[in-house]
């Protein structure tokens, strides 16, 4: 069971990102957090896993303080939090299997993972799951070889062999075709149901998140404006979450972007090669 | 086309017409400031005139030079390999020996302190103290460092083999740095987020991002340290520069036109080599 | 085939058993060499000298201390030459670089059979071979002096700006040269409102880029007789007197950064 209390984020620009947040997830509770860009829904996940260190208040998993946690705990902690990123956040570099296997690294030793001498019992677990989400015969493909549905199959797959109670999940579907999202969001539903996990799923598109969420948390300007049953979601409330005005432009902003900012390649860094 | 930039330049140094309607049009100036365009340009053109006029150009001494230019010239069209051969092969061949040497050296030592130099990574104590090497290392020629240090440690190639270690640090470390600060840091951060450990977030979140560009510059850095052991030579610190500064004390020109190359045909040899490798690891 | 595998049991190997030999080999290959050559180096050096070099670096580092301030005086003129080799120098080598570079870049070049080979080979010449090697080539055939270090410098730097600036030649967006084109232009009208102010702001900060680096150069150019404060280091080296040597290192590092931070300023300006 994950419980928040009075969770506060404060940036060093003083942006107040999150605001006295509480929130309890129950133990294989899927929970849709839902809210425009910068009501802070990524801050709040990423606080959990202590990506970001909140300002103030207490995060509870299985009886333990998350906020007050050394690196060592931490690791062990973060083990059962597995994580879904918004751009799949895989490394682009490594094969699908070293990526799969990477969801490990907190349960071996640094030398067996340098070597990828993993053990069979997380081989064979990663070609389950592998299978699962329909990928195992790319094993040794790179992860940039993918398509963007397949990438976040990987990542999927990354998360779920952590072994985790609850999953962490950051606009899964913010890059992809809206074919492919419901697919995402029925397979990460779908794993949570068969493995009893809990999750929390940021996603913008409200539509998706009433499909799939079991609970919906209405996040404005850091805060919790709604929490309740999906089918509760009444125009109403959504203009209190999104803004009057413009909630009904949600649907058109679907994708975020955050990443797309064009590399501007560094000539300077080229000459200085050059000398 | 010589006379693009000279033209682009005009363009930028005409003077605007101020009224909105008038007929006549030309484009607004390069720098806005009149003062400041007109100031640089005056300065440009005192500054061209006293650095020629301070030039001290001794016509006798060059028109007897032209000659000697023209048996340089000779000599490139016909390198005499053979005459001084023993000397060319074991000065090439120590050249290559000291490269090989000083680029291993420098590789192992610059990856830590690429590492520490890098923003990203490394506590500011750590940080300012890698960048502080990083750039003592790339304030001096690699020729001042290699006198001071066949000053301490004798003539012979190790001098020349310390000198060009150094200079790689400096180089290697530093773009190994910016590389590091540029990395995606979503996939760093999903290893982390993994409960990996500083070590394993470093293998697998950090080196597959950079370590193509690692190969790549270290590679390239090879080929400099081949051009720069050749120099290192002239002060005594081994390698061809000896042989090839022997060759124009005694204008044996087609001996020196032979080791100049050789000198080249190894660095596109080492180039073409490189980018075979570099295309491989991409 | 793989489906019907159970998962539990299938192996997975990070790389294939061949890879894993090829890997190990070269690693091998690689340490050989690197200890074969140690071997050399260590076999032409006198280690007596360096066991003794902490002494010696002492020695050198007692006597370097204080600079001698007053020898100052001396150096204004030899630095006026050194920046007037770096700056005439790169503007000569521009002059230069710039056809080779339109005749390098496959899209300008008139002809990639016969003269961008020519012209590919004039830049890697330039770039194999150092700047205080074309100083010691120019020093025997036109004399020592500021002239040869001014063309020593202009030759090292025509490969490293026209290879750069090639490189910007190609990469340059085709659409705009079309529509220079469709609009009926001349090539050298296609040249100067197509491509020319696309790789002006390259051109500009690789022009600075390289006098940052010619600044540099220039101050060792001297010790075989080019010209610029290099000539006063050697001339202290050869009477050992260091605290000259200390001053005139003061001056160079100075003027490193000097010129480093004028460069740095012009391209973010450019940019």
């Amino acid at each position: 069971m994950l419980e928040i209390k009075q969770l506060v984020k404060k940036y060093q620009t003083g942006d107040l990102a999150i605001d006295r947040v509480d929130l309890t997830v129950e133990n294989g509770q899927v929970i849709a957090l839902i809210g425009p860009s910068g009501a802070g829904k990524s801050t709040l996940i990423r606080c959990v896993n202590r990506l970001e260190n909140s300002t103030s208040g207490e995060i509870w998993l299985n009886g333990e303080n998350i906020v007050k946690m050394r690196s060592g705990k931490l690791r062990r902690t973060r083990r059962s939090m597995g994580m879904i990123f918004q751009e799949y956040a895989l490394v682009e570099r490594l094969t699908v299997m070293e990526n799969v296997l990477s969801g490990r690294l907190g349960y071996v030793g640094f030398w067996r993972s340098f070597l990828r001498k993993f053990p069979q019992s997380d081989i064979g677990a990663a070609f389950g799951l592998l299978a699962k989400v329909g990928l195992d015969t790319m094993a040794n493909k790179r992860a940039d070889e993918l398509s963007g549905g397949q990438r976040q199959r990987v990542g999927i797959a990354r998360a779920l062999i952590q072994k985790p109670d609850i999953l962490l999940v950051d606009e899964p579907t913010a890059s992809l075709d809206p074919k492919t999202s419901r697919q995402i969001m029925r397979l990460i539903t779908e794993l949570c149901e068969e493995n009893k996990l809990a999750a929390i799923i940021n996603i913008h598109d409200v539509a998706l998140a009433q499909m799939y969420a079991e609970r919906i948390v209405g996040l404005r300007e850091g805060r919790i404006v709604y929490d309740g049953n999906p089918d509760d979601l009444k125009p109403n409330v959504l203009s209190e979450i999104y803004g009057k005005e413009d909630w009904t432009n949600v649907r058109k902003q679907k994708t975020k972007n955050k990443n797309s900012i064009k590399e501007i390649p560094n000539t300077d860094e080229h000459m200085e090669e050059m000398q | 086309m010589n006379d693009i930039p000279e033209n682009t330049q005009k363009l930028g140094v005409t003077k605007m017409e101020t009224a909105a309607f008038s007929e006549n049009w030309s484009p607004p100036p390069f720098i806005k400031n009149p003062l400041l365009r007109w100031g640089l340009l005056l300065t440009f053109i005192l500054y061209l005139s006293l650095s020629i006029g301070s030039l001290d150009v001794n016509w006798e001494r060059i028109y007897v030079g032209l000659d000697r230019g023209a048996k340089f010239v000779y000599g490139f069209m016909n390198p005499n390999f053979s005459g001084r051969w023993t000397d060319i092969s074991e000065g090439i061949i120590e050249s290559l020996i000291m490269t090989v040497t000083s680029t291993a050296i420098g590789i192992i030592i610059s990856i830590p302190i690429g590492f520490g130099a890098a923003r990203n990574l490394a506590p500011l104590p750590v940080y300012l103290f890698c960048r502080s090497i990083i750039a003592l290392s790339r304030s001096f020629q690699e020729i001042i460092i290699a006198i001071l240090f066949v000053a301490i440690f004798g003539f012979g190639p190790l001098a020349g083999v310390l000198t060009l270690s150094f200079a790689t640090i400096g180089f290697l470390s530093k773009l190994l740095a910016e590389d590091i600060e540029s990395i995606d840091k979503n996939q760093a951060e999903a290893v982390k987020a993994t409960g990996s450990s500083w070590w394993q977030w470093l293998n697998y979140g950090i080196q597959p991002q950079v370590m193509p560009r690692l190969i790549g510059l270290s590679l390239y850095r090879f080929d400099i340290n081949f051009r720069e052991s050749a120099v290192v030579g002239l002060v005594g610190a081994g390698g061809i520069g000896a042989t090839l500064n022997t060759a124009f004390d005694r204008y044996e020109y087609d001996t020196a036109a032979a080791i100049l190359i050789i000198i080249i045909g190894i660095v596109m040899l080492s180039e073409y080599i490189s980018g075979y490798i570099r295309a491989g690891v991409q | 085939m793989t489906k019907k595998l159970n998962p539990k049991t299938r192996v997975w190997h990070y790389r294939s058993r061949n890879k894993q030999l090829i890997s190990w080999f070269i690693w091998l290959v690689a340490t050989a060499l690197f200890m074969y050559c140690w071997q050399r180096v260590s076999e032409s050096t006198t280690w007596f000298f360096v066991w003794d070099a902490p002494r010696i670096a002492g020695d050198i580092g007692y006597r370097m201390i204080p600079p001698r301030w007053s020898y100052i005086n001396e150096l204004w003129e030899p630095l006026w030459d050194t920046l007037n080799i770096a700056t005439i120098g790169t503007m000569m080598a521009i002059v230069m670089a710039i056809p080779v570079a339109f005749l390098a870049a496959r899209n300008t070049t008139p002809s990639t059979t016969i003269v961008r080979p020519i012209a590919l080979l004039i830049i890697v010449s330039s770039r194999s071979i150092n700047s205080l090697i074309w100083s010691l080539l120019l020093v025997s055939i036109i004399g020592p002096g500021v002239v040869a270090g001014i063309v020593a410098i202009s030759l090292r730097s025509i490969g490293f700006i026209a290879k750069l600036l090639y490189e910007a030649i190609e990469e340059i967006d085709h659409n705009q040269v079309e529509a220079v084109t469709a609009s009926g232009a001349s090539n050298l009208q296609i040249l100067i409102y197509g491509i020319v102010p696309q790789i002006l702001p390259a051109f500009a900060g690789i022009s600075v880029f390289r006098w940052d680096i010619n600044i540099r150069e220039s101050t060792v150019l001297g010790l075989v007789g080019a010209g610029g404060i290099g000539l006063q280091l050697n001339a202290s080296l050869n009477v050992l007197a260091w605290p000259q040597v200390t001053l005139i290192l003061i001056l160079i590092l100075l003027a490193v950064i000097l010129s480093e931070w004028v460069s740095a300023k012009v391209r973010h300006s450019i940019i």
